[in-house]
């Protein structure tokens, strides 16, 4: 056997392991999440949230998922058997593959160091839409293909400014390898990236909301308008995975939100993955705090936002980092 | 922005744009900002404390005011039977049609202080001079049952306003829960007696919280 | 069977198969309810999109018809008192009010004093709650959760201070005639006086967190504008006619009971009005209302809630009578028609949803789904007064 072999043997097995730690890691989030999001949603509401299923509906989500797990799964006439099936599958794959080139701590903490994290988390987020177009073609129901075309277009749209605003702090930092982004960062507040360039943060929230669809852009999901959007028709197990990738989906984007722009695993004191997932919280209660207070943007308005607004944006941001990285 | 001929506003053509566009940019400064507010007042409500009364750990205070159904007022003379007259103007007035009085006729007894109707014929117990002839025991009605189709009442109160011996009147209770239509079939009379020996006789099944 | 008739069977149901195809071939035939979050009430629409362009728009209406009308011909007077306050369960008193107002002219019962001023203060106090239930609907339809918990928490306020005075929350039988049937107590009356007080600080909290929004600006202006002949031609009345720019108001126009006594104004919109005037008049006319109350309870007379003379078996003569009053959505008229019996001979009840729904085939020509949406809900609707 030779070193290369024995490498990528070596490899392959820390990107299996990797794999299915993810796997877990993503399970327990989404159990977290969700209880989060309705006990926020209460607290703003001025109500209890789940109550009565653990203490303090702390076994809320656990009680949910086993109910999905248990309910039928029911194709509806005229479905296209395969592709319906398929979709949730294909939404909820990248997710954990995306979840790889992210450092959560200083040293082995980082599930494959690849040169070109960023891209490789752009791509697979791209190929989560694919999923939602499936979902809603398939599905032999017009409110979900509507709902599936509206949220095809939205995300589409919705990568250009995000991957603007990536790649300014990736010329700013001369790498688009995450765990270098990291190291280039210091340990206080002010010595983040999110200091240097404050427009590209917010550029990147506002988009990170958009390719989430998350309120106020979750016009794909708009319960009062489309009933449920593009997984109107799923029931049990593959309404929760489209669940667990949205949600999922939420937690990559705040990490690399938090990656590139609020320094990481660094903190004042004992850096470490508890700071990461600090921040990875705190950027996912604003995104609760936004999806509680705003009503939905209208879709041609989101598009608007996006191209009008965002995009141009993005792009002057773009220019001045060049310039001032080149001049400075 | 000159006004054109259906009275809205366009931008002139062949001006420059950049006035529109400082506007533009104004516009949408102030509509971020107006974000940040709302932000700012959910977050303010973030820190309060809940506003729902959380039952069963707490209940509700208020419901000393509140319609619930029907109860027969006890009488005075007898607390074990109630000041109804069963005249039937209740059944009659009740648009749902939800109360059914069952009675019977009875003789009088013989007793001077016997009440409501009997009364009116008890002054003649009193003279003794006269000799009047044996009086024939008058027959009163007396109430069987006092059925109360829970399930058909909208609590409107035809009943209570219509009463002439005032012999209905609004109970407070809300915690009724049943498993059956039948469990709302209520006998009046019955749960005024039930009342009476304590207990509240309201759900089938619960203790009575009163 | 032959293809064309299996897709008669199995596609769409009368409604949907009389809708000819519409000017291109690529529309989609879609039903809007009559289950739908955002229809108040089971409110079918069958819509013809264009993408998301809506070419056409019918309501179909029935799915809740519950023959109010003829169980006013054989309930007796009074049994048909509770029936008002389930035609339109959020502003159960002003159907209270027409019909008992119909019944008093009719026979020529007055009412005491009082009473009448009792009965512009829980009317004016139901019109604010029906008002939060539409504020807080209409912003649950356009995507906001939090807003329906803050109006429902100040309207829990108001509905325990009526249920002092009436002994109920929502469908309301509590106007008598000649009257009403209890009294109010001093703990509302004090009660009342402080929830006004309370009800003034919140509001400017609404229009931070939702009216000043951005976002709703953008959802509600030029949304669904309405000019005046088109709200002439379709009967419009209530917040949808004062949002067009006509100071229409019931209670001004065609005073009843002691509504010339107070001092209050009438928001109007601008002309042409959009789903922002129409909101904008709503708020403003919560706050008129929180004055006429105030007005009320301070001048509050003494005396009987019930009038002497008011009799205790109603006797109709021959005869019909038509009376109107100021509902949340609009004017709510009951024309009974009396031919000396127990029962009425014909209680005909207008319901204002009725008018402002049929607006909206015309108004629905050409927008975006998502603006149907909010249109319908700018209309206030509550779908079984509108088929009652």
């Amino acid at each position: 056997m030779n070193v290369l072999g024995i490498h990528i043997a070596v490899e392959l097995i820390q990107i299996v392991v990797a794999v299915v730690a993810f796997l877990a890691f993503i399970g327990v989030n989404v159990l977290v999440l969700v209880l989060m999001e309705r006990k926020v949603a209460g607290r703003f509401q001025r109500r209890p949230g789940p109550y009565e299923v653990g203490p303090h509906g702390s076994l809320q989500t656990l009680a949910d998922a086993v109910k999905m797990m248990a309910k039928e799964l029911h194709t509806p006439r005229g479905a296209d058997k395969v592709l319906f099936w398929a979709a949730p599958i294909v939404t909820f794959a990248p997710v954990v593959v995306s979840f790889m080139p992210i450092p959560f701590g200083p040293k082995y903490l980082t599930g494959w160091e690849v040169n070109l994290g960023v891209v490789l988390i752009l791509a697979f987020a791209s190929l989560g839409v694919f999923g939602i177009c499936l979902a809603g073609w398939s599905s032999n129901n017009k409110w979900s293909l509507i709902g599936a075309a509206r949220a095809v277009a939205q995300s589409v749209a919705y990568e250009i400014p995000l991957l603007l605003s990536v790649l300014a702090i990736a010329f700013q930092v001369g790498s688009l390898n995450l765990s270098e982004i990291t190291a280039g960062q210091g340990s206080w507040p002010w010595q983040w990236n999110v200091a240097v360039q404050p427009l590209a943060f917010f550029i990147f929230v506002v988009s990170m909301l958009g390719e989430t669809n998350r309120a106020p852009f979750d016009l794909p999901e708009a319960e009062s308008e489309l009933t449920a959007g593009f997984h109107t028709e799923y029931s049990g197990m593959g309404f929760g995975l489209f669940f667990m990738a949205e949600y999922a989906a939420m937690v990559v984007v705040c990490s690399v939100g938090t990656v590139l722009f609020l320094g990481g695993w660094k903190g004042p004191v004992f850096d470490g993955p508890w700071w990461f997932l600090a921040k990875v919280y705190g950027l996912l209660f604003v995104m609760m705090w936004f999806r509680w207070t705003f009503p939905r943007v209208r879709f041609d308005q989101l598009l608007n936002i996006n191209w009008k607004w965002l995009t141009p944006l993005a792009l002057l941001n773009l220019l001045a980092v060049a310039f001032l990285v080149k001049v400075v | 922005m000159v006004t054109g001929s259906d009275g809205k506003e366009h931008a002139e053509l062949g001006k420059s744009p950049s006035p529109g566009l400082f506007r533009e940019i104004r516009k949408a400064l102030e509509g971020l900002w107006s974000l940040v507010v709302g932000l700012g007042v959910t977050g303010n409500q973030f820190y309060r404390p809940a506003v729902t009364v959380h039952y069963p750990r707490q209940t509700v205070d208020n419901l000393s005011t509140y319609r619930g159904p029907v109860e027969l007022v006890p009488s005075d003379k007898d607390p074990d039977t109630s000041k109804c007259i069963l005249c039937g103007m209740c059944a009659q007035t009740c648009p749902s049609g939800c109360i059914e009085i069952e009675s019977h006729q009875e003789e009088e007894p013989d007793a001077p202080e016997a009440e409501g109707k009997a009364a009116a014929a008890g002054g003649d117990a009193a003279e003794g001079e006269k000799k009047a002839p044996p009086k024939r025991k008058k027959k009163i009605k007396v109430m069987d049952k006092y059925l109360l189709k829970f399930h058909l009442c909208s609590l409107c109160g035809q009943c209570v306003q219509v009463c002439p011996a005032s012999a209905l009147r609004f109970s407070h209770e809300v915690y009724l829960a049943g498993t059956s239509r039948s469990d709302f079939e209520f006998d009046l009379l019955a749960r005024l007696r039930a009342q009476r020996r304590g207990g509240t006789g309201s759900n089938p099944g619960r203790g009575g919280s009163g | 069977m032959r293809p064309e008739e299996a897709f008669r069977t199995l596609s769409g149901d009368f409604y949907t198969r009389s809708l000819q195809p519409g000017p291109t071939e690529d529309t989609l035939i879609l039903n809007m309810g009559p289950q739908h979050p955002s229809t108040h009430g089971v409110l079918r629409i069958v819509l013809e999109l264009d993408g998301e362009y809506i070419v056409r728009a019918e309501p179909v209406l029935g799915y809740i018809h519950r023959m109010h009308e003829k169980m006013g011909e054989v309930k007796t007077f009074a049994q048909y008192l509770p029936n008002m306050g389930r035609v339109d369960y959020l502003h159960a008193l002003a159907w209270n009010w027409a019909y008992v107002g119909a019944v008093e002219k009719l026979c020529g019962i007055e009412v005491s004093e009082r009473a009448e001023y009792i009965r512009v203060i829980t009317a004016e106090m139901n019109r604010i709650s029906s008002h939060f239930v539409w504020w807080g609907a209409y912003l649950l339809d356009l995507g906001a959760f939090t807003p329906i918990m803050y109006a429902f928490d100040d309207r829990e306020w108001l509905l325990d201070l009526l249920q002092i005075v009436t002994g109920s929350r929502l469908t309301y039988c509590y106007f008598r005639f000649g009257g009403v049937s209890d009294d109010v107590t001093p703990e509302f009356i004090e009660g009342t006086f402080r929830w006004c007080e309370r009800m003034r600080s919140r509001l400017p909290m609404y229009k931070a967190l939702v009216t000043d929004n951005i976002i709703l600006r953008k959802r509600c202006e030029e949304i669904g504008p309405i000019d005046l002949d088109m709200a002439r031609r379709y009967g419009a009345t209530g917040p949808v006619l004062r949002g067009s720019g006509v100071a229409y108001d019931v209670r001004r126009a065609e005073p009843y009971s002691v509504y010339d006594r107070f001092h209050f104004e009438i928001p109007v919109g601008k002309a042409g009005g959009d789903a922002m005037d129409r909101y904008l008049v709503r708020m403003a006319e919560m706050e008129q209302s929180l004055n006429i109350i105030e007005q009320a309870l301070r001048r509050l007379p003494p005396g009987p809630v019930m009038h002497e003379k008011a009799p205790k078996r109603l006797k109709a003569p021959k005869g019909e009578a038509y009376f109107a009053v100021e509902g949340a959505r609009g004017k709510i008229g009951v024309h009974l028609v009396s031919d000396g019996g127990k029962n009425p001979y014909r209680v005909k009840l207008r319901a204002p949803g009725f008018s402002n729904l049929s607006l909206f085939s015309e108004l629905a020509r050409g927008v975006l789904l998502a603006d149907a949406v909010s249109i319908l809900g700018s209309l206030d609707l509550v779908i079984p007064e509108i088929d009652r």
